[in-house]
């Protein structure tokens, strides 16, 4: 903990190697968040309106 | 009352409030059947990692500095309030990515999508003053080399990083109401209009045409 993180330079970016690794786990979350099924019981069907004005 | 209008202020705001905000809008039974995925989680993620960042914040500010550095359930509840926030950011943003690709200020939602950036930028301050409060090493670093940087903006004159009373003060009180009231806002918001429709696919022509907007 008490060392210094190794970073990453591409080009004019530099960024951390934890910040890096964060930043790929979030990118992959989000795709799964996309891809992976969701289990609905209580959704309504296509064509209801959910706007309340 | 019958047969008239309500016309004093506290009538009209009711009124406005049963028109506007219906309690079935408010909390449903039910939800559209776009709202089946995953995506839509991650603003409830992060304000229940809101919830936990709060509920170790009033820990910490009951007992203490000499207890959250020193006791060993201090510095428990200490690195649960760092990683709620560290959760927080990470579903915020994430919930940002998810809105900011279906577009979801459509449709007069465009006061609920700047709410949203705001509770991001009020989160950030609220963040970095935590960071400066620690009462600690890190905590005198970050203000020091913080200072020159704030007072580039010409805000040091009133928001003084290496004053610790000041920083607390807003770290503990100021901020913390904002966020949660602003977030508060943000979900009566969504309540209000409902989840925005993804966006159609444009059509497939057949005949080699180029494709069209549904919005066109």
């Amino acid at each position: 903990m008490d060392t210094p993180a190794t970073y990453v330079q591409i080009g004019f970016l530099v960024i951390s190697v934890p910040n890096l690794i964060l930043i790929a786990g979030m990118v992959v979350l989000f795709i799964a968040a996309l891809v992976a099924p969701f289990p609905g019981h209580h959704l309504s069907e296509p064509g209801d309106d959910d706007v309340a004005e | 009352m019958s047969g008239q209008a309500d016309t004093t202020w506290t009538g009209r705001a009711r009124g406005a409030l049963e028109r506007r905000l219906p309690l079935d809008h408010l909390l449903p039974s039910r939800q559209p059947f776009f709202v089946g995925s995953w995506v839509y989680i991650f603003g409830v993620v992060a304000i229940t990692a809101l919830v936990w960042v709060i509920g170790s914040g009033v820990t910490l500010a009951f007992f203490g500095p000499g207890w959250w550095h020193v006791s060993d359930v201090g510095r428990f509840v200490n690195s649960v309030h760092f990683w709620a926030v560290q959760l927080f950011f990470v579903f915020v943003v994430l919930h940002l990515w998810g809105q900011y690709f279906m577009a979801s200020w459509r449709d007069g939602r465009a006061t609920t999508w700047i709410v949203g950036v705001v509770i991001f930028v009020a989160g950030l301050v609220t963040a970095f003053t935590g960071y400066v409060s620690q009462q600690n090493l890190d905590a005198q670093w970050i203000a020091i080399n913080a200072k020159d940087g704030i007072n580039a903006t010409g805000a040091g004159s009133f928001f003084n990083v290496l004053d610790f009373g000041q920083m607390y003060g807003i770290h503990v009180m100021l901020l913390p109401i904002l966020v949660t009231t602003l977030v508060a806002l943000h979900v009566v918001q969504v309540r209000i209009r409902g989840v925005v429709r993804p966006i159609e696919p444009r059509a497939r022509p057949t005949d080699g045409a180029r494709p069209t907007d549904p919005a066109s």
